[in-house]
């Protein structure tokens, strides 16, 4: 500990922190542009110069370590004079555009000049003029004649984004930042640069204009996309969200948030909402009144229940709906009589919910996770399906966290891999068995699964290695796992690497309340908080054997589903498909016969569990758009409709709290299975590998047009490896024909050498594909 | 042009000769032998560094930093890769000498990196010269795969255990990449932007790894100062300022080129070997050590001798000794001006005082020399100035200020005459 002196007070700090770090401890603000606490030290505004006793010139706070017995006097005249001179130095080539800059209002450089800088210039020469650049359609660097070249987003992008796609070119004044040329920024997390800028250089594309800072209220909100659970400041104006930004969570999501949390709001504004209940009648759809629109509801359940029994009826449940919406879902089936519910839409495997003793979850909190020495992340595509925690992980690998990764693709994961399998689906589970077989030699243990076929390799024992040699580890099964045909042998292998190394083992959730929907009871086998009951279908079950009518939940079937093609079949033959939604989807106009608009997360109190099983409550930002209602109203009076007991709730909180009476949520997340499966043989035919989309994960972002207009929202191709296009005489960069079943499919084929050998990567969820059949399943490919 | 006189470099170097450059010229002036000497009596790395610093050799880049000092500051025994990096980005405006030690004896340039290598624990080297000597690149390239076939660099050199290997890169000609952090940043090939220290280069330099960089004429005369021994080397020049040194003289001179002479020659001696003044002409003033080092008028100048101590003394820096010489036809003005430009193009854009601040100073220097100044001008080009010096990074920053400080110093009345007459007071003569 070293005693030092900050404008007279004294302090006792740690060895090695900053002047910077010390004054924020004390209290104390130093001015600062380049500094950010996440990047690393720049020193190069030069706007935190201070005075050090003893030192021949003023010292930058952000750069300097203090020194036992160090004085430090942040606002002497000696320092005032370095400040402001750096203030003056940057406002002579800065256009003082204020009125007319996107920024005003919450710019870091307009707030310091008012400290810091003169009334008038003395600076009376020309003004450097920059030409504005391209990143895209979501970063506007329209106005770079603004930029103080505090590298903060050229930082970002090359450590926390993972790769430099913004530089600075040139010398002198005449230094630009810019992309590289002719590229956009296409990071999944490129939006913070926005944040990070601290004048008006970069700015939103799809916010800039719209309104002023100052006009807008900041409510705070949960990201109801993928499962880290990202905390949201949601600005409003005149009830309607104008714009997202991080809410700082140090356990969560840092002060980052993913683009698709950031510029998905544009999706609550879209054309396509859906403002009033709909009924198709005669070919054609109506609008109507609630009570019309419910009460048609009533008779075709009960009609369907009377005519073909209650079995006969199916709930599926978008994971991205609430806490409180998922519950009062399963309280109406289940009240009603029909025991077919699921949220688990894209699961495949219908005996883990047979097996599954509570919630999935991440098996430890984001924050254990990220401490861990050593991480294997099966069946993960990572950077599209958890943005922000493929970049935190990216981090701890900097601190000396061995990455493992067994997965059906090479994707760049722009961090350094310990050791990698990349394999079919087919093989997906022979490997990780490989794992645990040399895990159980290492540790001279035992396991009751049988792993003949499991022929370790090199890799393999580089993965058991390194999770047996770390003092704490993680299995994390993703995306690709849990949609995986042979997820429960996932699991059941994840279970055993546990138990054999002492890793923790669980799910990198997918949706914003996947973990909420097992802790709701929206699950074919558990109730709330995880107990058993009267065993219903799951939802592949429920497509698999077409049900009569289907309640769905916020759900997109044609792109949720494990199975769209089924999903659609199966939608189209019943009799009647009550659509509870935001949006008026072309698919759903197509299949369903009622829709009953209901309130986005942004228009309804609720709650998400992330993946690491923490309830985040939020409120809704704003009123519901048109007729729209909050579903957990609309279930509730659903209730009473059907004369079901219990549906007297006056509030989200109400409903929320009767869950949370049964239980503790901790206590009823669980991965260990009750059965163990365990055919580890590989497989080898060609199979679909199909994986949702960066932009496709949910309603609401399927609607976001900006996040629409990026690269990684471009038509979906086929992508094999080039062996297996070499081996099959397909030709890469000519349209060639997948089929599934009866549906073809035309997409530009592509050779990708990241392509595991036997897989057939086909996105999943985009209209463009969703005539196909199940994710990983056989799928064949001809020339077209 | 060059002209060698005495040397310690260039001792026996006959330039007019075509292959004097060559390994078998060099070996037949008494080359390698500093090396064999240590190799043969396999003479302690300390023992090495001890006779560096019994040399007085200060650090010929520019900031006369003691070289065995700075050798000592190597962790030596750290485990892991350690580098030595010879800095030959001569870039500074009047300064040619490095180029000529590579072009005519680049041989001693290897020997002295060699030995460093061998001082300091490291296996390999680097030397980074400027983009804009393309030749002498070239040249240098050539030079190494002599000494590689001659068992002089690669593994086991001379047949013995120590291994050393020496690598040639180019820059493209940015004058901060003559900063060592700006250099090592370049060498890893990023842009050359200098690095915040601490950390230095000893504890985090090229790759984050412990690093010495010392400049081409420093390396160069470590092979005297091993086969002569430091003392000899020392008085070459005067206490404190040992050896000899390289002067590049530029300007209104009869015969500008390089001199290798002893450090405390008087100014006058120098002069006198240049050929004297063009034309007979009247000598105005002298940058004494590179175009950031301050201006002093001819008068002062004649009564110092050239070495660190003298020209500090006088309020200058002898610098990487390019001596430029400006004659009584030169309109100052205008010379500040060309000056100022330069460190206006030569920025690296990062530290916000300097990347405006040149700028800034640039464009009020022109106005002035085209008759547009104003009142209040040379004060706000000194609180320009006042509030960009040590604010900064790198000291490019201070070398862009000191010529202004000096020149608007010494020469204030033609400051002053052109902005209150808009008209110069001499009337500039292009040579």
């Amino acid at each position: 500990m070293l005693e030092i002196e900050i404008d007279g007070k004294k302090l006792t700090v740690n060895q090695g922190i900053t002047i910077m770090d010390a004054a924020h401890t004390a209290g104390t603000h130093i001015p600062h542009f380049c500094y950010h606490k996440k990047l690393s030290i720049a020193a190069n505004c030069r706007m935190c110069l201070v005075e050090v006793e003893k030192a021949p010139k003023p010292l930058p706070a952000c750069a300097t370590p203090v020194t036992d017995g160090m004085k430090v006097h942040t606002a002497s005249p000696l320092a005032k004079k370095a400040q402001a001179g750096v203030m003056e130095f940057l406002l002579i080539n800065h256009p003082l555009d204020c009125p007319i800059c996107d920024q005003g209002g919450e710019c870091q450089l307009q707030d310091l000049a008012v400290g810091y800088g003169n009334s008038s210039s003395r600076y009376q020469e020309e003004k450097r003029a920059v030409v504005g650049k391209d990143m895209g359609p979501l970063v506007s660097a329209e106005e770079m004649s603004r930029c103080i070249h505090c590298t903060r987003c050229v930082r970002f992008t090359e450590e926390i984004g993972g790769y430099q796609e913004i530089g600075m070119a040139n010398r002198s004044e005449f230094s630009e930042i810019l992309p590289f040329l002719g590229k956009t920024v296409n990071s999944e997390i490129s939006g913070n640069v926005i944040d990070l800028c601290p004048v008006g250089a970069l700015t939103s594309k799809p916010f800039r204009y719209a309104t002023r800072a100052w006009e807008l209220s900041r409510r705070k909100s949960v990201s109801p996309h993928d499962g880290l659970g990202s905390n949201l400041i949601v600005q409003v104006k005149q009830n309607q969200v104008m714009r997202v930004l991080p809410l700082e969570n140090e356990d969560i999501n840092e002060c980052w948030i993913a683009d698709r949390d950031r510029f998905s709001y544009e999706g609550l504004n879209s054309a396509a909402r859906l403002q009033k209940p709909m009924i198709k009648f005669d070919g054609k759809w109506h609008e109507t009144d609630w009570q019309t629109a419910l009460d048609y509801v009533v008779k075709g359940l009960n009609g369907v229940a009377n005519d073909h029994g209650k079995d006969a009826i199916g709930f599926l449940a978008s994971p991205h709906s609430t806490t409180e919406e998922l519950y009062l879902a399963q309280k109406l089936a289940r009240s009603f009589g029909v025991n077919n519910i699921d949220a688990a839409l894209r699961r495949s495997d219908k005996r883990v919910a047979a097996a599954q003793q509570g919630a999935l979850w991440l098996g430890s909190s984001i924050v254990e996770l990220l401490a861990a020495k050593s991480v294997l992340m099966v069946g993960s595509t990572q950077r599209t399906e958890q943005p922000l925690l493929a970049s935190r992980l990216r981090q701890s690998v900097k601190k000396g966290m061995a990455l493992n990764v067994i997965h059906t693709s090479d994707d760049d994961l722009l961090t350094r891999v310990n050791a990698k399998l990349i394999v079919s689906p087919l093989a997906l589970v022979n490997a990780l068995a490989q794992v645990l077989k040399a895990a159980v030699e290492i540790k001279s243990a035992s396991t009751m699964l049988d792993l003949s076929a499991a022929n370790v390799g090199a890799e393999a024992r580089a993965i058991a290695d390194s999770l047996c040699a770390a003092e704490s580890a993680a299995v994390v099964l993703g995306n690709v796992a849990q949609h995986h045909p042979a997820f429960a042998e996932l699991l059941s292998l994840a279970q055993e690497i546990g138990r054999v190394t002492g890793a923790r083992f669980g799910i990198a959730a997918e949706a914003a309340n996947s973990v909420g929907a097992d802790i709701a009871g929206v699950n074919p086998q558990r109730g709330p908080m995880g107990k058993a009951v009267t065993a219903g279908l799951a939802a592949s079950e429920m497509l698999a054997a077409p049900r009569k009518a289907y309640v769905l939940l916020n759900s997109e079937i044609e792109a949720d589903a494990y199975n769209s093609q089924q999903a659609v079949a199966a939608m189209k033959q019943a009799a009647t498909v009550i659509a509870l939604t935001a949006f008026k989807g072309e698919a759903l106009l197509d299949y369903a016969d009622v829709l009953l608009p209901i309130a986005p997360f942004s228009e309804t109190a609720g709650s998400f569990v992330n993946m690491e099983g923490k309830l985040q409550p939020f409120n809704g930002v704003v009123r519901p758009l048109g007729e729209t209602r909050p579903a957990w109203k609309v279930l509730r009076v659903l209730g009473n409709m059907l004369n079901l007991s219990g549906f007297d709730f006056n509030s989200a909180e109400d409903v929320r709290a009767e869950l949370l009476a049964q239980g503790d949520i901790a206590a009823a997340l669980n991965n260990q299975l009750s059965t163990v499966a365990a055919n580890v043989a590989a497989g080898d035919a060609l199979v679909r590998l199909g994986e949702v989309p960066l932009y496709q994960a949910d309603a609401i972002c399927r609607r976001a047009d900006s996040l629409q207009k990026t690269a990684a929202a471009a038509a979906p191709v086929i992508a094999l490896n080039p062996q297996d296009i070499a081996k099959l005489g397909l030709e890469a960069g000519q349209p060639a024909i997948v089929s599934q079943g009866e549906a073809e499919v035309r997409l530009q084929l592509v050779a990708d050498a990241a392509v595991a050998a036997g897989a057939v990567r086909v996105a999943a969820a985009h209209p463009a594909t969703q005539a196909l059949g199940g994710l990983f399943e056989p799928i064949q490919i001809k020339r077209g | 042009m060059a002209v060698f006189v005495n040397g310690v470099i260039f001792e026996g170097v006959d330039t007019a000769a075509p292959d004097c450059w060559r390994l078998e010229a060099y070996m037949a002036r008494g080359g390698y032998q500093a090396l064999k000497k240590i190799l043969d009596n396999k003479i302690p790395q300390e023992d090495v560094i001890a006779e560096v610093k019994n040399s007085g050799l200060r650090g010929r880049g520019g900031a006369g930093f003691p070289t065995g000092l700075k050798w000592s500051f190597m962790p030596r025994s750290f485990p892991g890769d350690k580098y030595v990096v010879c800095n030959t980005d001569e870039g500074e405006p009047g300064t040619f000498k490095d180029r000529d030690i590579i072009i005519y004896n680049p041989h001693a340039l290897i020997e002295g990196m060699i030995i460093a290598g061998y001082a300091m624990g490291c296996k390999a080297g680097y030397n980074y010269i400027h983009g804009e000597i393309f030749e002498a690149y070239e040249l240098f390239e050539e030079a190494l795969d002599e000494a590689r076939k001659a068992g002089l660099l690669g593994q086991n050199i001379l047949g013995t255990d120590f291994s050393f290997d020496l690598f040639a890169h180019h820059g493209y000609g940015a004058y901060i990449c003559g900063e060592e952090t700006a250099l090592l940043e370049s060498l890893e090939g990023k842009k050359g932007q200098p690095r915040f220290k601490p950390p230095f280069p000893a504890s985090f330099g090229l790759y984050g790894k412990p690093t010495t960089i010392n400049n081409t004429e420093s390396f160069a005369s470590v092979p005297f100062i091993i086969r002569d021994g430091g003392q000899k080397f020392l008085e070459a020049g005067k206490p404190n300022n040992g050896g000899t040194k390289l002067f590049s003289i530029s300007g209104h001179v009869n015969r500008p080129g390089n001199y290798e002479i002893p450090l405390g020659t008087p100014f006058a001696t120098l002069l006198e070997m240049a050929g004297g003044m063009k034309d007979g002409k009247k000598l105005k003033a002298v940058i004494p050590g590179g175009s950031s080092a301050p201006v002093l008028p001819g008068e002062v100048m004649m009564e110092l001798t050239m070495d660190y101590d003298s020209i500090s003394k006088a309020g200058s820096m002898l610098g990487s000794g390019a001596v430029i010489v400006m004659n009584e036809d030169v309109c100052m003005v205008k010379a500040l001006e060309r000056l100022a430009y330069f460190y206006h193009e030569e920025s690296c854009g990062q530290c916000t005082p300097c990347r405006e601040g040149t700028g800034w100073l640039y464009k009020v220097i022109h106005r002035i020399a085209n008759g547009e100044g104003r009142d209040g001008d040379l004060e706000l080009l000194e609180s320009v100035g006042n509030n960009m010096a040590g604010r900064t990074i790198c000291a490019l920053a201070d070398a862009a200020v000191f010529p202004v400080r000096s020149f608007t110093k010494h020469f204030r009345n033609e400051f002053e005459h052109l902005i209150k007459h808009k008209k110069a007071l001499v009337d500039h003569k292009w040579c």
